[in-house]
């Protein structure tokens, strides 16, 4: 009896790690292909994915193979397609630093106004605050097709239409991590705090030396969720810049994908070294900021 | 440092750098979002914006009566009404199952959050290669002998971005709802089990009602983050898409190239109301649920 039981707990652990293990092979998959597929020749590429694109067909020298082939292992190994996206074609990584200081800016600059509101809606509490904290929380939930119509008449207003600022100012404001950073801040036990003043610690002592250092996680993790979030923005640019030569990697790259396919799988690749580095750091750090978020009352 | 003012005593202060705290950040969110967002409410109620000329709801009437509104407000309705409650139930699922003990979990864990990192544009081609008329997924299909559909331009395109949108979210959803499970009291657990209590019984009985402010959370999380399902569909299939994947973002984007003030600002409008109404009842409907529970 006892050991039927073990077995049928065995055999049960053994086929939810197979699954998960299934899954985990979904999840990476689309990651690992782009991999891949950056390091096979752009003939390979045209000749396994030329398919998708009727047009391409001006270059008669190379087979295009009728179907789409997806393939896992690139034929011949080659830097080729990461030479021309590097040192070949500018443009690219023209495109790579308009996504820079749009991105590098509003996440910078997002965390330190977050910090500072944070700390306010955590420290003392009162009716207005806790208004204007609701209304942050209303915010929050607006979708861009609601907050770009806003954004767009200031920027009108302003002149700051087609311009960087138009994309960036609205960005730093972002309730999102305040949200996030005040619940973080209302967990430090008051009691360090009323120890730091016996100790004659002034508020911004208090600030910089106690909340912020005890909140290291979760405002590293906030710079990745808010990196990540402004590294993958299309809306925003799409209606916000209106010069193409401003736009981010991330709006450019449909384009590059219908035509120069060769590269594209380098590209993307090089987009997103930033944010897999983040994540190779800060995996743990984000995975309880992601935790903290949890629940819009507490 | 700031000089110690004598005049004014400790608390006070306290409380007086406080509120200059939330200053810079509320003084932006006033004037990129709340001031102008007035504005908007009151360009949705008037003819134009230079003869501002008060006409009422006309404005609405006329965008409940735009064809490509309703489309765009359709398909994306559509979506969400399908992405949102499979990312909860699925990720919940991803959850219990990393609960369980199993090897490697923590790898797991890394492995279904790893598509958090990656950007849309850097897997467009992945996806594009996948559900390409003569792609990956239609070769299958056809090596099984199912039909072939081309999936980009035909009312599966729903299927194609529904795919996507849990390939990048079920891992954020997943964390929020471990750490949720992770939060129920073991004891009321225990107690269950003696009292025999099922596993079925255990996780819709006792583990739900627990986690309902988290089911809430991921649920207004996952509503906001199924809005973002444009970036897929505009990298896939770009400005005009096939009917089907037209997006509330594509009718917007055309409307603001239009600069049509009146259709923007009553859309916005009317997107926000659905929102703000959306939010409440699910928020009420938590309460209500997780009453007797207290976390």
């Amino acid at each position: 009896m006892k050991k039927s039981e073990l077995k049928k707990k065995r055999v049960f652990t053994v086929m939810i790690t197979a699954f998960a293990c299934i899954a985990a092979v979904l999840f990476l998959m689309p990651t690992v292909l782009t991999v891949a597929n950056s390091f096979m020749t752009s003939s390979e590429i045209s000749a396994n994915y030329g398919a998708m694109y009727g047009n391409m067909t001006s270059d008669t020298k190379t087979y295009i193979s009728e179907d789409v082939n997806l393939k896992f292992i690139p034929d011949k190994v080659s830097a080729g397609q990461y030479e021309s996206v590097l040192f070949k074609n500018p443009e690219y990584l023209f495109k790579f630093w308009n996504s820079v200081i749009l991105t590098v800016p509003i996440t910078l600059f997002q965390v330190i106004v977050a910090l500072l509101a944070s700390y306010g809606f955590a420290r003392y509490e009162g009716k207005v605050k806790s208004i204007i904290f609701f209304s942050y929380i209303i915010l929050m939930i607006m979708p861009y097709q609601v907050t770009l119509v806003p954004n767009f008449l200031v920027a009108d207003k302003f002149n700051l239409l087609d311009t960087r600022w138009a994309v960036i100012l609205p960005g730093i404001f972002s309730p999102f991590s305040v949200f996030l950073l005040t619940k973080v801040m209302k967990r430090i036990p008051l009691s360090y705090i009323e120890a730091a003043k016996l100790d004659g610690a002034n508020e911004i002592q208090i600030l910089a030396g106690i909340c912020v250092p005890l909140c290291k996680g979760p405002i590293v993790s906030v710079i990745m969720l808010v990196f990540i979030d402004c590294w993958n923005m299309v809306e925003q640019p799409l209606v916000l810049l209106g010069d193409v030569d401003m736009h981010p990697l991330s709006v450019f790259l449909s384009q590059i994908n219908t035509g120069d396919i060769g590269l594209a799988f380098a590209v993307g690749v090089v987009y997103m070294v930033p944010t897999v580095l983040m994540f190779l750091y800060g995996e743990e750090y984000l995975a309880e900021g992601i935790t903290c978020s949890g629940g819009i009352k507490g | 440092m700031i000089k110690r003012s004598k005049f004014i005593s400790g608390k006070k202060r306290e409380k007086l750098f406080s509120d200059f705290c939330i200053m810079p950040g509320f003084a932006g969110v006033l004037a990129f979002y709340f001031i102008p967002f007035c504005i908007v409410i009151y360009y949705s109620l008037v003819n134009n914006p230079v003869m501002h000329e008060f006409v009422g709801l006309d404005n609405f009437r006329a965008l409940l009566k735009n064809n490509a509104f309703l489309t765009a407000a359709k398909n994306t309705a559509v979506f969400s009404a399908t992405a949102v409650p499979l990312s909860l139930i699925l990720s919940l699922g991803l959850a219990v199952m990393l609960e369980k003990s199993i090897p490697g979990k923590s790898l797991f864990r890394t492995f279904f959050l790893s598509p958090l990192m990656v950007p849309t544009a850097s897997v467009v081609l992945v996806w594009q290669v996948l559900f390409h008329n003569h792609g990956t997924i239609n070769q299958i299909i056809e090596l099984l002998g199912g039909q072939p559909v081309d999936w980009l331009k035909s009312a599966h395109g729903q299927i194609v971005i529904v795919c996507m949108f849990l390939w990048k979210n079920l891992g954020y959803n997943m964390i929020l709802f471990i750490s949720a499970l992770c939060a129920i009291p073991g004891d009321i657990l225990e107690v269950a089990e003696l009292e025999g209590a099922g596993a079925f019984y255990k996780f819709f009985h006792i583990k739900l009602r627990y986690l309902s402010p988290t089911l809430l959370f991921v649920m207004i999380l996952s509503l906001i983050n199924s809005f973002k399902i444009f970036r897929e569909v505009y990298l896939l299939t770009g400005d005009y898409p096939y009917d089907r994947l037209y997006m509330l973002q594509h009718f917007m984007n055309n409307t603001f190239n239009s600069l049509d003030y009146q259709k923007l600002s009553s859309a916005a409008v009317v997107f926000a109301a659905v929102m703000i109404v959306i939010i409440a009842v699910l928020m009420l409907i938590e309460n209500k649920y997780g009453k007797d529970v207290e976390c």
